[in-house]
This record gives structure tokens, sequence and C-alpha cells, in this order.
């Protein structure tokens, strides 16, 4: 099997994918970016916190019009991991408002967006409606 | 008048539309020079300059209005804070009158954006010909459109979608009649871009955007400027009654940024720095918003025009759907929202906006409005949305004069 890299820092690949999110130690806000500090009180201490798989979308939009490259249309969600929120495609789901529902439950998955020259495959991950 | 007061005295915004033959420092100039007129002023009366602009004009700003316009050695601002850049160049020109460092000031937003396209998100790098890690998320290529989406239209689909999912009734026919209303607005107003009203069935049948926006109920990209003279209470009681007759009373100006809550990250909560920028308004005017004759808010999307009903408080918590419904904010309801057009016809001009939409309001509390007049407007307030983001809330009031 080709190497395979998980396509950001903050997605675990193999067996359990999951998402693991800078957490703060004072006070518990979640990031999913490289910090310097917390937003919410200003501490520097953080631990790796690991994101729930199974979600409901909060908000969602289906877009038709993006940048060259971007093949559309797409879902984009905004998925309520457990009270945490999270960004991320919908996928395995019609792009469309018939079948794409506010509160709908939906469970992280992963897939290969492509290799590169080297061979390596970069997993992305994205949430599918959980039935 | 107490001496912090501080008056609108003199406010001009350009034709909104597409100004071939006009360059970024021709449509600053004209909103300059027609807001000290309008005010009775000259550019030598002035004490400081403010100015802002956001895509491709020369810098900095300021001071090559002021070699346009006069360079009288004053001091001179460039601001920059997305589309609440006028509103915030407007406030460093008040700040200077309020702490006694100039009697009058001048701010510009100028922006030439006809035929820009998606401003965020617009174009997307090439992957490279192998998995590279880089940025603040370590992402081996370009994320727009692999984790969720980066533009605009999107962006605000999902904050009113979200409003939608949190409170019920907000769907893609609802935010299509919140278009229809401001494009129905604005065939009174000659500034504004676009002036064709437009029906329901058109708005939902356009193109498709970023569901459930579609094309016109996105705010359109357009070149224009506008200007504003602001004066202190104590120079303009030396002026004439004219002047002074003309002069809008600024009974509140604020500036809010977001504070961090969950998600807020994840996506951008236009939501609490809105809330927070209309509780400190209305406590510094003294008013509450059902004293307000008109509003114009920040609709860049249909989406948004919609959760800002909720966050300035022209509702009840959780509302917004049944006020819209009610007719409330139709220009002939009782709390018109948007008679300008709003920024989906009367256009985006990003920086210009924010002093563009007091404009607006300025012109209905002197009774200049024309055919669109809001009878007997006393009190307004004027609404802008920086994103990542900035909260400009500005309260204004007739003149007592």
């Amino acid at each position: 099997m080709a190497d395979q890299i998980p396509f950001v820092e903050y997605l675990e690949i193999g067996d359990d994918p999951h998402l693991v999110a800078h957490e703060c130690k004072g006070c518990g806000a979640r990031f999913f970016d490289r910090r310097n500090a917390c937003a919410g009180c200003s501490g520097t201490e953080f631990q790796k916190a690991r994101v729930a798989t199974q979600g409901t979308v909060k908000a969602f939009t289906i877009v038709a019009f993006a940048a060259p490259g971007i093949s559309v249309p797409f879902v984009s969600a905004i998925v309520d991991c457990d009270g945490t929120s999270v960004r991320a495609n919908l996928i395995h789901v019609e792009p469309d408002p018939e079948h794409v529902k506010l509160g709908m439950p939906v469970r992280l998955t992963t897939f290969s967006i492509g290799a590169d020259k080297q061979g390596t495959e970069a997993i992305n991950f994205g949430f599918e409606p959980a039935a | 008048m107490a001496s912090e007061d501080v008056y609108i005295l003199g406010i001009n915004m350009t034709k909104f539309g597409k100004h071939k033959e006009l360059d970024t420092l021709d449509l600053a100039t004209e909103a300059t020079l027609a807001a000290l007129s309008d005010g009775g002023v000259t550019m030598k009366d002035m004490g400081i300059i403010a100015a802002g602009n956001l895509m491709g004009g020369p810098a900095p700003i300021a001071q090559m209005i002021q070699k346009q316009c006069g360079q009288t050695g004053i001091p001179a601002y460039n601001v920059s804070n997305a589309c609440a850049t006028g509103a915030t160049a407007l406030r460093v020109a008040m700040m200077s009158v309020k702490a006694g460092e100039s009697d009058f000031g001048l701010a510009v937003g100028v922006e030439k954006l006809a035929g820009a396209g998606l401003l965020a998100g617009g174009a997307r790098k090439d992957d490279g010909e192998s998995w590279q890690r880089s940025g603040r998320f370590g992402a081996v290529a370009p994320v727009d459109g692999r984790i969720g989406t980066e533009i605009m239209p999107g962006v605000f689909a999902q904050i009113g979608m979200e409003y939608g999912h949190k409170y019920g009734g907000a769907n893609f026919e609802l935010f299509a009649q919140i278009s229809e209303k401001n494009h129905g607005h604005s065939t009174l107003n000659p500034l504004a871009a676009y002036t064709k009203k437009m029906s329901l069935e058109e708005i939902m049948n356009d193109i498709m955007i970023a569901y459930p926006n579609t094309r016109p109920m996105c705010s359109a990209n357009c070149d224009g400027a506008a200007a504003a003279v602001v004066v202190s209470g104590a120079k303009l009681k030396t002026l004439s009654q004219e002047q002074q007759r003309r002069a809008v009373r600024v009974a509140a100006s604020v500036l809010t940024s977001d504070p961090f809550e969950e998600g807020c990250q994840v996506l951008p909560n236009v939501n609490t720095l809105t809330r927070n920028a209309a509780k400190q308004a209305y406590e510094a005017a003294g008013i509450g918003p059902e004293d307000l004759d008109l509003v114009e808010l920040h609709d860049c999307f249909a989406t948004a025009e919609l959760v800002h009903y909720d966050n300035l408080m022209l509702c009840e918590e959780g509302g917004a759907v049944d006020f819209f419904k009610s007719g409330a904010p139709f220009r002939d309801g009782r709390m018109p929202v948007n008679v300008s057009g709003g920024l989906q016809s009367k256009g985006h001009p990003i920086a210009a906006t924010g002093i563009a939409n007091i404009w607006e309001v300025c012109h209905h509390l002197r009774g200049e409005a024309g055919p669109r007049q809001i009878e007997g407007a006393k009190v307004g307030l004027a609404h802008v949305i920086g994103l990542a983001s900035a909260c400009g809330v500005h309260v204004l009031e007739k003149s007592a004069a």
C-alpha cells in the first residue's frame, strides 16, 4: 500500500480516524490551528483532545460557484461534534436541499484526494450521513 | 450642545455602479469635495483626515486624496477594517474631534470593484508536485473546497442557515423574499448600482452561488466612494443657522470586535459583536430600538439581513423570521430596513459602505431623500460588519436646531 499522510495536521488517520484539537488547559477552548496562545483566556498551555466523530449539521451551504479547480457543487457544513464545532465538506450525499438537512446526524469518514509524484496519498476527512 | 457632542456636518456618496472612466482618486475626490461643500467648509478647515481603500487603489490613500484635494499638513490616518473600513475611518475622525484635537474631521472610503467577482476564495493555488505542509493547519494543499468553503456567499449562507437551525422558519424562499424587498426599495434610489425590481421567482431562479444565496441575493461589487465631515458641537454653534439645521447629531458611535466563543474560529460569529455594539449604542443614545425610524444594516447577503434583525434587537430574540413576515422592515412598515436598496442592489464598494449607509440615514433625517423619504424620520441607525470581525453601529439624530 502506498504511503499515506493526513491532509491536515489535526487529522489522525489509520484504523480509528478522528480529529485532534489543541485544547486550552486553562479554559478548555478548542482550536484546530497551530496556537501561540488561547483566544478565550490568553493561556499558553495546551493539550491534545480527541474530537467526537459523530455530530449534527448545524449549518450548511451548497457551493455552486467557486474558484477554478474546485469541483462544484459541494456541500460545506459546520458540524457540532458533541460541543466542538468542525468545518468540513459533507460527502456521500446528494448536494441538494432535498438530501442535506439542518440537524441531520453525520459521522466522520476519510478518503484519498490523490497521490503526489512520490506516490504518497493525502487523506482528507469529511462527514457523511449517519442513518 | 455639550462640547463632546459630534455632528455630521457634510456628507456625500457618489453614484454606485460601474465608473469606467473614473479611477479610485477621481471617485474619492468627488465624494470628498462634495462632502466639504455640503458642510459649507473647505479642506483648510479640516484638522484630521482618515481614509480607507482595501482593493487596489494608490496608497497611502489618505495622503493620495490630500494630493488631489488639498495638502494642508494635517494628520492623515489610513485605516483598514474589512467591510467596516468606512465606519472605522469616520470613528477615527470623530475620536479626534471628541478628544478636542480637531474642530473638524474628514473621513473617506473608496473602492473600485466593478466586475471583481469573488473577493475571497476567488482563486485557489494549484496543488504542488509533492505534498508539503504549510500554514497554520499544516495542510498539504489548499483547503478551500476540501474543508468547507471560504467564499463569502458561502460563509454568510451558513450564518443564515445556522440561525434557521437554531430558531426554525428560515428557508430559501424567506431569504429570497428579503432580497425581493431590498430590490424593490432600490427602485427609488437613483444612486444605487441596480434599481430593478425583481420578482421572487426571478430571484430564486437566478444563478445559484451558494445555497440559499443566488446572485441577486449577494451584495453587488461596484465602484463608489463616500465621504463625511464631522464637527464638534461647540464649533457647530459658531456656524450658520443653515449649517446647524442640516447637521445630524451622532448620538452614538460604537465599534466592536468579535469576542471569543466556541466555534467562532470555525464559522465567523457576526452575531455577538453586533449585539454588543447595538446594546452600547442604544445605551449611549439613551434610546431603544423601538425609537428608530429607519435602519440601514449590513445585508452583504440576504442570509445576513435576517440575523441582524435579531442582533440589532429590532425583534425579540429568535423572532427575526416573524419580524420579517409581519412586514415591519418594508419601507411602509413600522421599522423600515434598507430603504436604500441595501448592499444587494445599492452595491457594496467595501471601504465606502460604512460611510454610505450613514449618508442614507442622514439624507432621511434632513428630509432630503425625495421620493424614498421616510416621512418625519428623527432617529436612524447605520450598521456595518467587516468579517474577522469588526462591527460599527451609529445612531443618528435629526438636529434640534
